[in-house]
């Protein structure tokens, strides 16, 4: 086991999350790019789904999970292309730190970015069909679910942009490895919307807990085989 | 490359025969049940089929993180042949599972736990295969390749039981009771018997298969090395 | 300074490095030279930590590796042919954010001393996509000295570089290197090597075939390159 300087090793985490912040900041295309296709995606599925209001509640769940797992593929593949073009991954591999201080940093502003539109297409889809979203039971969901899809995401998207297929690959490693989260967070999501039980919604909540928690640290373990040659 | 093993020629015949031998147990040997009569004997190779399936994913699984420990590129092969044969096996599964259900409940599809969940293995299986093909480098291909097995041998069976959980609250077979829909009719001795058998036939034919394309993989190996001397 | 013993490399199929053995002593300048292919960058990706050797031993700055690969990295510099900048970022905060990732302490005098090196004081708040690639160089040459390592490794720095920019960027690898550093810098400019060098090595076919110091250099370094191919 490599002897780790604690302070050194979480200080180089927030370095990698603090820098794709400030540089998506500065050229906001990775934000822009993923809320404008979420935008885009909840208007297809306005007219691909003719709902009247009562199915649309039910539906919504679904419809905004759908949503994000889309949108977040685009996020998912940006950020980890930055590093991949310009050579950026090296520089990042030569830093005196474990490898999986790359992954969490990674994880994280990749994490921020997701949160940051699904914060957005929340209140303009409660604006477009009148529903109130603000339960505080579903932003929980969302943190959860949003932390398990981006854990793996960051992952799989480390190996994708090495590939030849790149992008189009990304989303048909990912989906099938996440359908637990999206099952999970959808139900638990239209459980909190209607208000049920909190006992019922419980199993659904562990599911995501038990996933996040699992992924992280396979993820944990094995991103050294992933950037590493 | 050397000849076959005296022990593989042996599993080839042992399979060969014992397939032979399911196939009479299923149609001579297993009587016929009550409601479904002829349909009711696809079960077995059915479920023999879902069988060597888990058995080529434990086997991925396992040879992934045999790779990952020990670096040596023997784990990779055996890894690959793993899911080629757990691919076709599910495959047939599926299949078999869908002409069952036809004549049984009048629908191709059951939106059952264990038929989504194997369908989500094949997309796993594929997303594998891609993912291999999307990388020249052997070395990396073996690494990334074990690193899906191991995400995917992880999730399935959280899958499994998120669908599993989803399920009870939907019941998705339309118009059927949920005990015939898990495949739950009561077994005859004969049948259990016939069941075991036919699981005991395609384990062997599993390990005879895999014992085969372990070796094709070999040789293709072998074929790469001597290509890439020739070159330089 | 630099170590290696009977290095081996292989991936999985090919063997690019056979064998090989490397000495640096403190303070030399050795410039790597050999035909593509021949397994250079494969080399310089080995003492950089960035690959694995498959057998052989290799140290660096008295630290082993793979094993003990964080220290080397700590005691390393490395400039390769792509910048590993952010062009989002300015010139600033792109040595702030690799101060953080080496964990340095002190930064903050640091970083305008090293922009002062490199001769971009004028530009440090500039987006680094704005830099033309020679300026992208040179403070890519400044990231790989701001922890102060004792060893540099230059993969064909010189690489889509006009000529005034390589001036430029000789004469900041001559005052980098002459603070007592070592250095390792393979290139195909050869002209332009000779004055930079203390020490010629010639990779080819998987291991150092020859190796010569400035003052032995008969003739010219491209007689000597060529007579080395043989």
């Amino acid at each position: 086991m490599k002897p780790r300087r604690n302070s050194g090793y979480f200080k180089a985490i927030l370095a990698i999350a603090w820098k794709d912040l400030a540089a998506e900041l500065r050229s906001r295309e990775l934000l822009s790019a993923m809320l404008v296709f979420a935008l885009l995606v909840i208007l297809i599925f306005n007219f691909a789904l003719e709902l009247d209001p009562g199915t649309r509640r039910i539906a919504t769940p679904g419809i905004l999970w759908t949503t994000f797992a889309f949108a977040g593929t685009l996020g998912l593949n940006r950020s980890m292309a930055i590093e991949k073009d310009r050579g950026c991954l090296d520089g990042l591999l030569l830093a005196p730190v474990d490898r999986s201080a790359i992954y969490f940093g990674k994880l994280l502003s990749n994490l921020v970015f997701m949160l940051i539109v699904e914060t957005i297409v929340l209140p303009v889809y409660s604006v477009l069909y009148n529903l109130n979203l603000f339960v505080p039971g579903l932003i929980g969901i969302i943190l959860l679910g949003s932390f398990g899809y981006v854990a793996v995401g960051t992952l799989l998207s480390s190996m994708a942009v090495q590939t030849r297929t790149r992008d189009v690959l990304l989303p048909i490693l990912l989906f099938p490895v996440v359908i637990p989260v999206l099952v999970a967070a959808v139900k638990a999501s239209a459980g909190f919307l209607e208000g049920i039980a909190f006992a019922e919604i419980l199993p659904w909540l562990n599911i995501l807990l038990v996933y996040d928690v699992v992924f992280t640290a396979i993820a944990f373990m094995v991103y050294e085989f992933v950037v590493e040659e | 490359m050397k000849a076959q093993p005296l022990v593989l020629k042996i599993m080839n015949v042992a399979s060969g025969l014992l397939l032979a031998g399911s196939l009479a147990m299923v149609f001579l040997y297993a009587p016929l049940e009550a409601v479904m009569n002829h349909v009711q004997k696809i079960f077995y190779f059915h479920i023999s089929n879902a069988w060597v399936g888990m058995l080529g994913f434990i086997v991925a699984a396992f040879a992934g993180i045999m790779f990952l420990v020990k670096k040596d590129l023997k784990w990779d092969i055996v890894e690959v042949a793993a899911v080629e044969i757990s691919l076709v096996f599910f495959l047939i599964a599926i299949v078999t599972g869908s002409i069952w259900a036809r004549p049984s409940w009048g629908t191709w599809w059951t939106w059952d736990a264990r038929l989504t969940t194997a369908a989500i293995l094949e997309m796993v299986y594929l997303a594998y295969m891609l993912l291999r093909q999307g990388i020249e480098d052997p070395d990396r291909r073996a690494r990334f390749g074990a690193v899906y097995t191991l995400i995917g041998g992880i999730s399935v069976p959280i899958t499994f039981v998120s669908i599993r959980l989803w399920q009870t609250i939907h019941p998705a077979i339309i118009g059927t009771e949920s005990a015939s829909a898990q495949g739950g009719f009561a077994m005859a001795p004969a049948m259990l018997q016939t069941m075991f058998f036919c699981l005991f036939a395609f384990s062997v034919i599993f390990a005879t298969l895999l014992w085969h394309r372990v070796r094709l993989g070999r040789l293709a190996q072998q074929v790469e090395l001597q290509k890439l001397e020739a070159m330089q | 300074m630099i170590h290696v013993r009977k290095l081996v490399k292989r991936f999985s199929l090919k063997t690019v490095l056979r064998g090989l053995d490397f000495e640096v002593r403190e303070g030399e300048f050795v410039v790597l030279l050999g035909p593509n292919g021949a397994g250079k960058t494969t080399f310089m990706r080995i003492l950089a930590s960035l690959s694995r050797q498959t057998l052989g031993e290799v140290r660096v700055a008295g630290h082993s590796l793979p094993g003990q690969a964080a220290a080397v990295r700590r005691s390393l510099g490395v400039v390769s042919h792509l910048p590993l900048l952010y062009g989002d970022l300015t010139a600033e905060e792109n040595l702030r954010f690799f101060g953080r990732m080496y964990d340095l302490p002190g930064q903050e005098p640091r970083i305008p001393e090293v922009l002062e090196i490199v001769g971009l004081t004028a530009r440090r708040h500039d987006l680094v996509r704005t830099f033309s690639r020679g300026m992208q160089q040179r403070l890519a040459i400044g990231r790989a000295i701001l922890h102060d390592p004792e060893v540099l490794l230059f993969d064909e720095p010189h690489t889509g570089l006009d000529q005034d920019a390589c001036d430029m960027l000789d004469r900041l690898l001559k005052e980098v290197s002459g603070r007592g550093r070592t250095v390792v810098m393979t290139s195909h400019d050869l002209s332009r090597v000779e004055s930079l060098g203390t020490r010629f090595d010639v990779l080819t076919r998987g291991v150092i075939a020859v190796s010569t110091a400035r003052e032995q250099l008969r003739g010219n370094l491209l007689d000597f390159y060529r007579e080395a191919l043989q």
